[in-house]
């Protein structure tokens, strides 16, 4: 154990019993874009530390699961779309949004998930199958009547931003394409000062592989060649619809295959802002899990933008950027404010000539993970989101950027603006300059 | 509210066990008024820990208590259901308790007909995590905990439904002894200054630590040994059962999980007058020191507030040991018939406890059926109190579930922390007024959460001011001095504004002021700057100094916040 660890253990709260730091000063409700739109959540202070309260202290009720009296008696908690600002801004170090998330888990102790919840969290085999049947599946997702239908069977509301499926994850095409390499096998893997290891999550995995495409190829344009280890969803929709039980299963069995890296010393490298911040957070505050192999990977993981930002910072960055010459309206999603690592994509459009990257300045879309999905949802995360959408409607951009996956298909969705990870931004860049070079090599290379 | 000539019997005191005696007079026919000089349980009933026992605590020493203790409880399990939670609790046996007593608990319980079963250490830690997990073995009794204020009411309001009354801000300042019997009682409206006799055949005194004082007025002797216990509140459930140390009862060995806050429980410390002590320092060290056995964590919890109740502990003059400490005084109770010093229509209720009220209260009332040849048997145990449901007892979220099902969230809330809308005071006041806002207070919780009356209590001043004015304009002559105090008490100067603003600003600064009492013992950390931030809503932004009641500030002992510090 570390001194860090010491002075961490012996400093940190429980999220329970941060409800004892609030003063009751209200910066937490100035800040949530939620209690801003709409009157069914009653706000972070009110449900958070207030709320927590008039909660049993441990998770069982005295009656038992089922009993009349249920551990957490305010279903409107359910409203808190979990973006996490309330905690962020808390001046006295309140869990907020941590307590709402156990309180909404507890709502659902002893009773069964609904179907929809239990299905949000399952990305996995949602992502699978979706991949599986993409031809139909996606022709299925843009049919009207059918989503209308889905809407009525499961609560997913019909307008809700849904991505289409890849033809194949990005895991197949790459256990596929080291296979052909013979990589892997004869070869000595590189050092941690020469590889990193790719946490892809489940969006680029089945949704966007072009975006871990990119990275790989920033990557190993900086020096960095691309480990993909086994790895499952890192838990958090299972987390943000109170599957606490599911999450942690997901989390063994990524520190399980991620941790023997981690102790060598490599950095796990993740593109979705959220899949990174459950790592590098949740495991331990949401899902208690304090094991060496977990305490390893969190502390090994990096958002990919931070990474690079830091690279540059050593001047190790390459910094041949070509010229891009447009606007670029950028969103900062929540999930990145909570690493309290500041906006690196910003700083890292800094270095690209002619791009005129603007910070839209606005605190959340409202698509929140998969809040904005649910049928009772939809419009308020509508609403939470619509100053931002304005805002880029506004700039006559055609491309927006923005480095959480949920939040570039609601923006995309809400503003029909292709919105796109800041590490294809980058790779682009990097592109522009080897046309201008005349040294361009076909992409996905 | 009149006060009545004559009555069968004036009960002097208004906390459990007063309003028990007057429900059990009025249900055996015997029509009686209660007066209290402040509100109801603003003595020891509404200065304790909150626990119901299970008399797991005295099985060691006094299985007389113990029995008592156990029976009642599942009496009052029965008829007061609301206002006990089925907390259960448990006697753990921490590295510091003596052996001997912690083998010998199960069969004590046994003895007293205490139910106690031992539970797996490793069970109940899961369950309270919060304990010291160096526990060595737990034992599950019947404790629970049981609110004062709810029950009263309810107390009050089955003898008011038979013919008696309750009146509360009335205060006994005399009584006129002749021929071995009281013939009259001079009574006090403390509010408006006005005086009443009151002719009764019998004179109960239910006035507990005060009863000295009570009896001096008709030169009876009894001898009060007041015992202070001071208490910690945690700023929210610690535990969720009751949870005590298994050693014979100490210091800070107690934890009760009440409404949204746990109480640490207390100290004994002998005080000549049940009106003036402090808490002190020392005091609340030596809770935590021992508390901490229970709770490795309870140093980093936050307190609320420390205060402090006297227990009414009675010796009687033979049973004098000397130099023995409080704790070595019964807890049992004694009526003492004071026909022996000369005033036959007499009698004190003295020692017990809360949870043996009842008992107490049948006891006191056999003893006067007695003399007034009333032959009605006591049915105080048999029917559940008005406004109450069977079976349904307290639950913590209660109040958060039911704000949710009136549309939930802020709108109309007074007391953000524990929930009080407008409609709760409101109600309150209706049936209270006129009232001060530490009324209000015992009766909604307003002002009790974690900050301490910072947000709640110039809203609750806002309705005192409005329901003055409407009265005002009803009436079309001025309010009469409806809070405690006149116009020249409440310092208002003519022409300077108005007297509803006024009386108020007064209802407003006194009430601050009772809240930060409680704060300053234990004011450090986050409960400090509770305080400043306290201190800067009602300074700075609401400018509390310029108020007409200038000379109430809030928070002028700025010596006691340093100390703190």
């Amino acid at each position: 154990m570390s001194i860090a660890d010491i002075v961490r253990e012996a400093t940190e709260l429980p999220v329970s019993r941060s409800a004892d730091e609030c003063l009751k000063c209200n910066v937490c409700n100035t800040v949530c874009p939620v209690l801003r739109v709409t009157d069914k959540f009653p706000g972070p202070k009110y449900s958070g530390p207030q709320g927590q309260r008039f909660r049993l202290a441990h998770l069982q009720p005295i009656g038992g699961p089922g009993s009349a009296n249920p551990p957490s008696p305010d279903a409107s908690v359910d409203y808190c779309s979990g973006c996490g600002w309330c905690t962020t801004a808390c001046p006295a170090g309140v869990k907020i949004a941590e307590m709402n998330n156990q309180a909404r888990a507890r709502l659902r102790e002893g009773t069964r998930p609904k179907l929809r919840d239990w299905g949000l969290g399952q990305t996995d085999l949602t992502g699978t199958l979706g991949v599986a049947f993409s031809p139909i599946a996606n022709v299925a997702m843009r049919n009207r009547p059918l989503r209308r239908a889905m809407e009525l069977a499961i609560g997913v509301h019909h307008k809700a931003p849904v991505p289409p499926f890849a033809k194949r994850t990005f895991h197949a095409t790459w256990k596929r394409r080291q296979a052909k390499a013979g990589t892997g096998s004869g070869k000595a893997q590189p050092g941690p000062d020469k590889a990193i290891v790719y946490f892809h999550g489940c969006s680029a995995n089945y949704y966007e592989p072009h975006v871990a495409e990119a990275a790989v190829w920033v990557l190993r344009r900086n020096g960095f060649e691309t480990i993909v280890p086994d790895q499952v969803c890192c838990g958090l929709p299972l987390i943000s619809n109170g599957l606490y039980e599911d999450a942690r299963a997901h989390a063994c069995k990524n520190a399980k295959s991620l941790a023997r890296y981690a102790k060598a010393g490599y950095r796990i490298i993740g593109t979705s802002t959220s899949c990174t911040h459950t790592i590098k957070a949740e495991y331990e505050e949401m899902l208690d899990m304090r094991d060496e192999d977990t305490r390893a990977i969190s502390a090994a993981t990096w958002d990919i933008m931070e990474f690079l930002l830091d690279l540059h910072e050593q001047g190790r960055l390459d910094t041949g950027f070509g010229r891009l010459d447009e606007d670029l309206p950028y969103h900062a999603p929540c999930q990145l404010r909570s690493h309290g690592i500041g906006l690196p994509a910003l700083d890292l459009f800094a270095l690209i000539p002619g791009l005129r990257a603007r910070d839209m300045d606005h605190d959340c879309c409202g698509i929140a993970g998969t809040y904005g999905l649910k049928r009772e949802k939809y419009d308020i995360a509508m609403a939470v989101g619509r100053p931002l959408f304005d805002k880029i409607t506004a700039s006559g951009a055609t491309v927006a950027a923005c480095d959480s996956e949920t939040c570039r298909w609601q923006i995309e969705a809400a503003t029909g603006v292709r919105t796109r990870h800041p590490i294809e931004i980058l790779a682009e860049s990097y592109r522009a300059m080897d046309r201008a070079r005349g040294t361009a090599e076909p992409p996905g290379a | 509210m009149a006060v009545p000539h004559t009555v069968d019997v004036l009960v002097i005191g208004g906390g459990a066990t007063g309003a028990g005696v007057l429900r059990d007079l009025a249900r055996r026919g015997m029509t009686s008024l209660l007066v209290d000089r402040e509100d109801f349980a603003t003595g020891t009933s509404g200065r304790y820990h909150g626990l119901l026992h299970s008399g797991g605590r005295y099985v060691g020493k006094d299985k007389v208590a113990a029995r008592e203790c156990i029976e009642e409880n599942r009496v009052l399990r029965r008829i007061a259901p609301a206002s006990i939670e089925d907390t259960g609790g448990y006697f753990v046996a921490t590295p510091d308790d003596p052996d001997d007593y912690v083998e010998a608990f199960a069969d004590n319980c046994n003895q007293s007909g205490v139910d106690c079963d031992e539970v797996r250490v490793a069970d109940l830690l899961a369950r309270e995590p919060a304990i010291n997990p160096g526990i060595r073995r737990a034992f599950r009794v019947p404790d629970g905990s049981i609110e004062p204020w709810g029950l009263i009411e309810a107390m009050v309001a089955d003898a008011r439904a038979r013919g008696s009354d309750a009146l509360t801000y009335h205060k006994v300042i005399g009584m006129e002894v002749a021929g071995g019997r009281i013939e009259t009682v001079t009574v006090r409206d403390e509010r408006t200054g006005s005086v009443s006799r009151v002719w009764p055949k019998f004179v109960v005194s239910a006035a507990g630590a005060w009863a000295g004082q009570i009896a001096a007025l008709a030169n009876v002797k009894v001898e009060m040994t007041p015992g202070k216990g001071t208490m910690l509140v945690y700023n929210y459930r610690v535990t969720d059962a009751v949870i005590n140390r298994c050693h014979r009862s100490s210091d800070g060995d107690i934890m009760v999980p009440i409404h949204s806050v746990s109480i640490l429980g207390t100290t004994d410390i002998k005080v000549p007058d049940p009106d003036d002590y402090d808490i002190t320092r020392a005091e609340i060290r030596r809770l935590v020191d021992e508390g901490e056995k229970l709770f490795p964590s309870l140093r980093e919890m936050r307190i609320l507030r420390a205060y402090a109740g006297v227990r009414p502990l009675y010796q009687a003059p033979a049973d004098t040991v000397a130099g023995a400490g409080n704790r070595s005084i019964s807890r049992a109770h004694a009526i003492l018939d004071h026909a022996d010093q000369g005033v036959d229509n007499f009698v004190s209720i003295v020692g017990g406890k809360m949870t043996t009220h009842r008992l107490m209260a049948e006891q006191t009332v056999d003893a006067v059926a007695q003399k007034l040849g009333n032959t009605t048997a006591c049915t105080t145990a048999d029917e559940v109190l008005p406004g109450m449901e069977p079976g349904h007892h307290y639950w913590v979220g209660h109040r958060l579930a039911d704000h949710e099902a009136e549309g939930g969230g802020d709108a109309d809330l007074l007391c953000e922390c524990e929930l009080v809308t407008r409609r709760m005071a409101e109600a309150y006041l209706d049936t209270h007024w006129p009232c001060s806002i530490d009324d209000v207070r015992r009766g909604t919780r307003v002002g009790m959460g974690p900050c301490q009356g910072a947000f709640c209590t110039f809203r609750v001043a806002g309705l005192v001011a409005e329901r003055l004015d409407a009265h005002t304009k009803a009436t079309g002559r001025p309010a009469p001095g409806t809070e405690p105090g006149t116009p020249e008490e409440v310092g208002h100067a003519p022409g300077s504004g108005s007297l509803h603003a006024a009386i108020a600003d007064r209802a407003l600064t006194a009430f601050m002021r009772e809240r930060a009492k409680g704060v300053r013992p234990i004011a450090s950390g986050r409960q400090l700057q509770e305080l400043m931030m306290t201190n800067l809503v009602f300074v700075d932004v609401l400018g509390v100094e310029s108020l007409s009641t200038a000379s109430a500030l809030v928070f002028e002992d700025e010596e006691a916040v340093d100390a703190a510090r």
